[in-house]
């Protein structure tokens, strides 16, 4: 075992080296796009047997991705935000394959405005695709969660491809130390990928992505592919337990941060939960009962883990990084429909932030505890709201006035 | 090149390697061109498609195929193709895969996909060098849909989406050229009519490196208009009349397969266009003399510029 200073996507790519992948179909994107660089290095030095092809677009990539892993061989890719929605038709249809392999998304959020920050809409794009969703907080956890990933995909009771996420800029930039484990546990965490009988050899044929003839074969797959992602819930358990016995970490489905007495709880993911620890540890030097509970696996949701986790708890600041336009928060809503059914449920209060890589301030943390005791203690849940601040409307004001002037000018020109 | 075995038509496999059933419609001139191309290439193969009237070659739990399928989308099967042939030779390089158990990667799309949607993806396989075959089974519009006009339909034929007085306006895109421009191992025009022509050019083709690319011309009885018993008749009047020319792209050069009869001998293009409904604007109520020469001249002007 070695200690490096790793960026995001350097410990992604160390995840792909580590789990010795054969093959991985490229295309380049911003912030994604060191992962790729960093592999395409490490091939040429002959550190990596593998084979990485450049497409010409993401949509080929994600079609190449799952029709090598449906021909037998561990593949991984990556790629963020325009480019996962440009490869969107077959990031359905290769989880229909049961085609697995790992892509890295590194967040960032969509156009229009175009941008390069990040936020969680990418991702939740392909939230009900059939690939699960690993989310993560930290560069370890990174590295971690692709080889994570492989044994969660690659298991016969799942058969499925794997999103492992984090966040652009904030995660994939940031130098952070990383174990790297050593060769031999990591080939012992994950042996090489056995695709059994569904792969493509002659004397074999086997027919993959075929057309069904009504709806009674159609729901009878699709479910059967849910009922699969589901056994990942259990896989997840028996795969981070061997993890911790070889490597030390322990990786929960939801990460819970000193919740046990936690009166109030931020609920929320990716790399800003760091953020929330910090405010968390803060509130707590004072005497505020608050903790962190941190989906990891986002797809399948771990609906009972995150249950237990929040029984007893008096209120919920559910902070989105991420909005479904026309309703709101997405994690707002799978946690409602999580509680629902759950008796003396806390109170849910539904927070907006770090859109577009906008930074959540340590005063609005302590501002969102403030706003859900009052829930609790008047009972009524306020109207959902976005994090953005007086200093910072003014400015967009600033901003909006001298667009104006410009495109009066522009019009005196002409 | 060596001499082809193939000499004449009774040289052909008389047993098929594609099974019977299939749920295309009677008269299917594209099936026909499939079969022959399933004769020569033999059982290891892999099939990658795009969507089209083939998709439903395979519909669960039956194959006609006694090689392996997979059916991608609709813009990217030369990308499956690449991520089935890179992970082949992976496997075999690694010794995971037998080299007698490697499989020929055959992409299957239609015109819709070949001269529009799915270009971006064949260019792009062809660029790398993608060791594939590519048959594109040219119906001339967007079959599966209802047949709607593509780049590939012809100049006036009435299609579900040109259905004004003088047909389809544009004209047909030449994807040949656009392919060989590309300078792959193989480009070649074929008809599933000429079995002969066809059997010879995947023989010739098959075990060649690189890309190898076939436009297979397919009377389409649904979306042209004629009785399912004419497709021959359709097909072969096709090459006769010089309206479809049989030729191949090889060691950088274009030669022609199969030369129609020079003019004033060779049969007018409207005996060809006066059996199929989607032309019969063209001769109904009134002659369009106009428009009926124009063609002429098109086909004409083409055999003329290639001797
Ligand atoms: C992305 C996408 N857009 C549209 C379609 C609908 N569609 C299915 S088949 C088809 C026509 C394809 O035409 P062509 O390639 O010529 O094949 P044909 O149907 O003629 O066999 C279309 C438009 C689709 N399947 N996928
Ligand atoms: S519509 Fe045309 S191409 Fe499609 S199956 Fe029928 S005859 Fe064949
Ligand atoms: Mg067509």
């Amino acid at each position: 075992m070695i200690r490096k200073l790793l960026t995001g996507n350097g410990a992604a790519a160390w995840g792909a080296r580590l789990a010795r992948v054969d093959y991985i179909p490229a295309f380049p994107i911003t912030p994604q796009t060191e992962i790729i660089e960093t592999i395409a290095h490490w091939i040429g030095e002959g550190r990596m047997d593998s084979r990485m092809t450049t497409l010409e677009s993401e949509h080929s990539m994600i079609t190449s991705a799952g029709a090598a892993a449906t021909t037998g061989v561990r593949t991984f890719t990556a790629t963020s935000s325009q480019g996962l929605l440009y490869g969107m038709e077959m990031i359905y249809t290769v989880a229909g394959w049961r085609a697995p392999f790992v892509l890295v998304n590194v967040s960032r959020a969509l156009s229009a405005p175009i941008t390069l920050e990040p936020d969680h809409n990418d991702v939740l794009a392909a939230r009900d695709s059939g690939f699960l969703q690993i989310h993560c907080a930290t560069c370890q956890e990174v590295l971690d969660s692709v080889l994570l990933a492989y044994r969660l995909g690659e298991d016969e009771k799942v058969r499925l491809p794997v999103i492992v996420n984090l966040d652009g800029f904030y995660l994939s930039f940031t130098r952070e130390p990383v174990e790297i484990p050593d060769d031999a546990k990591v080939d012992q965490f994950l042996p090489p990928y056995d695709p059994g009988e569904t792969r493509f050899r002659a004397g074999d044929p086997i027919s993959q992505g075929v057309a069904v003839l009504g709806g009674s074969q159609y729901s009878y797959f699709r479910y059967e592919t849910h009922l699969a992602s589901l056994n990942a819930l259990e896989i997840f358990e028996e795969a981070s337990k061997e993890f911790e016995e070889l490597f030390g970490r322990s990786y929960q489905p939801v990460e819970s941060y000193r919740t046990e007495d936690a009166e109030v709880i931020f609920f929320m993911m990716g790399s800003f939960a760091t953020k929330a620890k910090d405010a968390v540890d803060r509130l707590r030097s004072v005497g505020r009962k608050v903790g962190l509970l941190r989906p990891r696996l986002l797809r399948p949701f771990p609906a009972k883990a995150i249950v237990r986790a929040l029984a007893g708890k008096k209120g919920i600041a559910v902070i989105d990084q991420n909005l479904s336009l026309g309703k709101g928060g997405i994690l707002h809503t799978e946690l409602c429909s999580a509680l629902y059914s759950m008796a003396d449920k806390p109170v849910m209060v539904s927070f907006i932030g770090g859109l577009g890589g906008r930074d959540i301030t340590r005063e609005e943390f302590y501002e969102m505890v403030a706003v859900t005791m009052k829930a609790i203690e008047t009972g009524e849940v306020p109207t959902p709201r976005l994090l953005y601040g007086k200093e910072e409307l003014i400015q967009m004001k600033g901003l909006q006035s001298i667009a104006k002037v410009e495109q009066r000018k522009g019009r005196g020109k002409r | 090149m060596k001499e082809s075995s193939l000499k004449s038509i009774k040289d052909l496999p008389s047993t098929h390697v594609l099974g019977p059933g299939t749920p295309t419609c009677a008269g299917c001139g594209a099936l026909g061109a499939i079969k022959i191309f399933c004769d020569i290439l033999g059982e290891k193969t892999v099939f990658v498609n795009a969507a089209g009237c083939m998709t439903l070659l395979t519909v669960y739990p039956f194959t006609p195929f006694k090689g392996s399928w997979i059916y991608t989308a609709m813009a990217s099967a030369p990308a499956g193709a690449q991520g089935v042939r890179d992970a082949l030779d992976l496997l075999i390089r690694k010794g995971r895969l037998k080299p007698e158990e490697d499989l020929k990667v055959v992409v299957l799309t239609g015109d819709g996909t070949a001269y529009g949607m799915g270009l971006s993806s064949t260019s792009s396989a062809i660029y790398r060098g993608l060791d594939f075959i590519y048959i594109c089974y040219d119906n001339e519009g967007y079959g599966n849909t209802g047949h709607q006009f593509s780049a590939a339909t012809p100049h006036a034929a009435r299609t579900a989406t040109s259905k004004g007085p003088e047909g389809y306006q544009r004209y047909k895109k030449d994807l040949f050229a656009i392919w060989a421009a590309h300078r792959p191992a193989y480009v070649a025009t074929v008809a599933g009519t000429e079995p002969l022509d066809l059997a010879r050019k995947i023989e010739k083709a098959k075990d060649l490196k690189g890309s190898k690319l076939f436009i297979a011309f397919s009377p389409c009885p649904t979306g042209w208009y004629f009785e399912p018993a004419k497709t021959i008749e359709v097909g072969k009047l096709a090459v006769k009349t010089g309206v479809w020319p049989l030729k191949e792209y090889i060691d950088g050069k274009v030669a022609h397969t199969k030369v129609p009869l020079p003019k004033g001998k060779r049969p007018l293009v409207e005996e060809y266009l006066k059996i199929q409904g989607r032309f019969a604007h063209l001769f109904s109520p009134t002659r369009n003399e106009n428009v009926l020469e124009k063609i002429q001249a098109g086909v004409d002007a083409y055999w003329e510029s290639i001797v």
